[in-house]
């Protein structure tokens, strides 16, 4: 029921919205994600109290004669996707109370059904049902770009569109050729389709592993499969970049997990090394492309590339580290960026540019917003005693155990990470102030109300990471160990 | 001869049909011409009621006219889409009869083309599937020309008549090989003759098969015999153009499927590198083309075969879903069609007949409804789930894989991704790019009544694919 709501409320509350008016809008769409928040927490509990809870799943039937149903659970991988999802949207609605966007009831319509296709992704377990979702979630999004966005977006968006779709149907080709694998009368549930998938053949294996692989490459994005995004996440409007980078790119790691890697174990045992490799070649190619960016949205557009290509590595190395890093970094990243994205886009409103040379001095005339910041980009280069640190630390672990050398490239993230957000921090906060920076007031309430709620969460999980990772602890030693099919020798 | 008439009451849908052709010939000399509109409507709608009366399951053959027709639930299917896809394009073009021509008969010439389509899709006798075709193309030579002051739409009937009528030659050639090796023109008894010899069939059979696949290939605008329809879709008035997309194609869709099916199921294997190559350069030509378009009518036009190459797909992937997922395609195809024909039309009246995709600038702010239907239809033509494009593609690619034709998913999916680019340019035209030099659009009432209608009906038949999937 609980997760039934979930999925439900913020399609109820897009259409509710059309309720309100002008600068009512905007309140109403927090305190409408702060709702789904809330239920989400909950639902956290009642995981917490009883796993098996009839209170996470929502079964019926859609399409009876095909076996495909509405089929919904939340285990503990699920449960915290959601709560990344649940959690990010409110920061990312207030952080739009300080601009005016034409149109104010459309933009946050699209961003409460963009939450319900998310949602709906990370509990689906019927095969089509997730395919439905993850379709959903690609048409808010590219309105959102298209409509808001920056110069020469049309263009941009498209791209992004099509590349998307692109491995979308490679996915749903995929998905199609493993429910005719399933017996009898075919299944799309998530149990039949994992029987099957193990059942194939080590070549059929393959093709399922490659076509899944690049629908979620896409997604993530993995090298060389980046090419839309740089683009797209700078001309987004800032509450688009943060959906992007914050929640759906995800979408592409939750379906690595979810949806390929215990599905085809001898594929995973064959080919995970070429993924794996994949993913270390983003990790030092976004670094090193990042370190010569001049501007700080695609700068951090870059870093992202590095630290999801981590994200991957982890999760195909397919050990319980690994895994377990993966989802907790994955809840990092997505509370690290969206903060970093909010930075930039206080700086942008500000100064009217992003341009790392142009700037310097913030600091001296806003400390809070300089200091706030400082805490953010440590978290993002993964400083112990902050979340980055967990996740990345578990991550490199998991690599190591399927091959040393993948663990010493996926290291450099560290080193790299710490050479381009440092060196751009220094530039932009530090130093004198120039012509474009004397005027930079300080914080106003409201950025205050996203800024410090994002450091804070970056200390408290940094320093006590158990509840995420005892979350899923189970969920994750059920899958890796069950198949026993890491990368291990 | 009672026999006869009698049988000819217990088919009601076919005496529905021509009743109301023939009270349409009379409107002018009756002088009741106001009263035809709703008695056609109604006729329609008795049309699909009589089918749903005749459902009767479990499926079965019924013969009519001494197995000339057979009005099973794929026939009855076919109908109640045809039927309803025919109402709404009534509703449609309602001003193209009143304004456009003042002549009552181009009324009874569109009814007799259903009576036509009627036949295509319950024909069970090569004979009947050619007096079909024929009954369906002749009133259309002449709707596609009924603009007779246009140069364009007289080119494109004459066009349409000299390649209608070769193919309609190709057609008989092949029905007549067949009957020469066969010694039937009856379905029943072809497929018989198939399986009785195996392996010893004469070529002449095959040549046969193949010039009705020529034929039948011509009337559905699969490629290489596609080269009319652009020309004759452009240049016929644009709600000729939409009922030819959507009826027509159904129709013929029908009587394609129903044709190997039916007759040649088991002779398939011999010509099905042919068919794959036509359906694989269906879906690349149509696509590909549709790309460089600046008329939006022309895009729709190759954007149609590009949707003949999907359907073709299943008539090639034979299986015992293929019948409903070829009448799923044919029925969200031709919603989605109709309504994306349906704001052309509309924006055609208030742009002086412009059809290129400039016109659709900044739709979005000056008519709201019309950019959300033509947003609705486009994307559901591109196959984005939730709406019903999606699930039609999604049967048309199952029935692929399980048959094996992994290459021509490939190929499928290359073209729905080329398809998207094309419908997207419409989209983007009226959500991004904005528009100074024309002027407001407005639409009359009964017309935004119409557009939600159908917009509703493409997201509610994405919703419940069921409800047609589970008809075969």
């Amino acid at each position: 029921m609980i997760t039934g709501f979930l999925i439900f409320w913020p399609l109820l509350a897009a259409f509710l919205l059309l309720l309100f008016k002008g600068e009512t809008v905007k309140k109403a769409a927090l305190a409408f994600s702060l709702i789904e928040l809330g239920v989400t927490l909950a639902a956290w509990f009642q995981y917490n109290h009883n796993p098996k809870s009839d209170n996470l799943n929502l079964y019926f039937p859609w399409i009876q004669s095909l076996n495909i149903s509405f089929d919904v659970n939340m285990d503990g991988i699920s449960t915290l996707l959601v709560f990344l999802t649940s959690l990010l949207v409110p920061f990312i609605i207030l952080s739009s109370f300080s601009k005016s966007y034409k149109n104010p009831q459309a933009f946050y319509m699209l961003i409460l059904l963009m939450q319900m296709a998310l949602v709906g992704v990370f509990v689906a377990m019927d095969g089509f049902l997730f395919y439905i979702f993850w379709e959903l979630a690609l048409l808010p999004i590219y309105f959102i770009c298209l409509l808001w966005g920056g110069e020469g977006r049309a263009k941009i968006t498209f791209k992004f569109f099509i590349y998307t779709l692109f491995g979308s149907l490679f996915m749903l080709a995929a998905l199609i050729f493993l429910y005719l694998h399933t017996p009898g009368q075919h299944s799309f549930d998530i149990k039949a389709l994992t029987a099957a998938g193990a059942a194939l053949p080590a070549k059929a294996q393959a093709v399922f592993f490659w076509c899944m692989f690049l629908a979620f490459a896409i997604k993530m994005p993995v090298f060389p499969f980046h090419t839309w995004q740089p683009d797209t996440y700078v001309n987004a409007p800032t509450q688009g970049t943060m959906l992007l980078s914050g929640i759906m790119l995800k979408m592409g790691t939750y379906g690595l997990l979810r949806w390929m890697l215990p599905v085809v174990p001898q594929a995973l045992h064959d080919w995970g090394y070429v993924a794996i490799l994949l993913s270390v070649i983003s990790v030092i190619y976004g670094s090193m492309v990042a370190i010569d960016q001049k501007d700080f949205k695609r700068l951090i557009a870059y870093s992202s590339i590095a630290h999801v290509g981590l994200i991957a590595a982890g999760i195909i190395a397919f050990n319980v580290q690994g895994v377990q890093g993966g989802i907790v970094q994955m809840i990092s990243h997505g509370i690290n960026v969206v903060g970093l994205f909010f930075i930039c886009d206080i700086i942008a409103s500000r100064t009217g540019t992003t341009e790392i040379s142009k700037l310097g001095g913030i600091r001296n005339v806003a400390p809070v917003f300089a200091l706030l910041s400082l805490i953010v980009v440590l978290g993002s280069v993964a400083l112990p005693l902050t979340n980055g640190f967990v996740g990345e630390f578990l991550l490199i672990n998991g690599i190591f155990q399927a091959h040393a050398a993948f663990a010493v490239f996926a290291g450099l993230t560290i080193i790299l990470g710490a050479v381009y957000m440092l060196r751009s921090y220094q530039k932009v906060m530090l130093g004198e102030v120039n012509s474009l920076t004397q005027n930079f007031t300080d914080l106003t309430m409201n950025e205050k109300a996203v800024l410090v709620p994002i450091v804070l969460l970056i200390i408290f999980f940094g320093v006590y990471p158990k509840p995420l990772l005892d979350l899923a602890a189970n969920d994750v030693a059920n899958l890796v160990l069950k198949y026993n099919i890491g990368l291990i020798k | 001869m009672r026999e006869l008439i009698h049988q000819a009451f217990q088919l009601k849908e076919l005496l529905l049909l021509t009743g109301l052709g023939l009270i349409a010939l009379l409107a002018e000399i009756f002088n009741f011409r106001k009263l035809l509109f709703p008695i056609i409507l109604l006729g329609l709608a008795g049309v699909i009621a009589t089918c749903v009366l005749d459902w009767k399951s479990p499926d079965g053959d019924r013969f009519f006219f001494s197995n000339m027709l057979n009005v099973n639930h794929y026939a009855l299917g076919f109908t109640i889409v045809i039927a309803l896809v025919s109402i709404f394009w009534f509703l449609m073009s309602e001003k193209y009869f009143t304004d456009e021509t003042n002549l009552t008969d181009h009324f009874a010439l569109v009814l007799f083309a259903l009576v036509g389509a009627f036949l295509m899709v319950s024909y069970s006798n090569l004979v009947m599937l050619f007096l079909g075709i024929e009954t369906l193309s002749i009133p259309l030579y002449v709707l596609v020309g009924s603009k007779k002051n246009d140069l364009a739409s007289n080119e494109s009937a004459f066009k349409y008549f000299l390649m209608g009528a070769f193919a309609s030659g190709f057609l008989l050639f092949g029905i007549t090989l067949i009957y020469g090796v066969s010694g039937s023109f009856d379905l029943v008894q072809i497929a018989a003759y198939v399986s009785k010899n195996p392996g010893a069939i004469p070529p002449l059979f095959y040549a046969g098969g193949l010039l009705m696949l020529v034929g039948m290939s011509f009337k559905v605008s699969a490629a290489p015999f596609h080269f009319w329809a652009p020309d004759v879709y452009q240049g016929a008035p644009t709600v000729i153009t939409a009922f030819m997309a959507t009826v027509v194609k159904t129709a013929a869709f029908g009587a394609f499927f129903r044709l190997f099916w039916v007759a040649f199921n088991q002779a398939g294997a011999e010509w099905s590198h042919i068919m794959w190559v036509m359906a694989a350069a269906t879906l690349l030509i149509g696509n590909i083309t549709a790309v460089f378009q600046r008329s939006v009518k022309r895009m729709l036009a190759y954007s149609s075969i590009a949707h003949a190459g999907f359907m073709f797909i299943a008539i090639l992937a034979m299986s015992k879903t293929s019948g409903s997922a070829i009448l799923y395609y044919a029925c969200a195809y031709s919603l989605s069609s109709l309504t994306a024909f349906l704001v052309l039309y509309l924006l055609m009246q208030n742009r002086a007949g412009d059809d290129s995709i400039d016109s659709f600038n900044g739709l979005v702010k000056k008519n709201p409804l019309l950019a959300g239907s033509m947003t609705i239809a486009l994307l559901s033509l591109s196959g984005i789930p939730p709406l019903a494009g999606f699930f039609a593609k999604y049967f048309i690619f199952v029935s692929a894989i399980n048959q094996g034709f992994y290459w021509l998913v490939g190929i499928a999916i290359l073209g729905s991704l080329i398809g998207v680019y094309y419908y997207f340019k419409i989209i983007i035209a009226m959500f991004f790019r904005s528009d100074s030099d024309n002027g407001p659009v407005t639409i009359p009432s009964d017309q935004k009544a119409l557009l939600f209608v159908l917009s509703l009906l493409i997201l509610i038949l994405g919703l419940l694919p069921g409800v047609i999937i589970n008809l075969l």
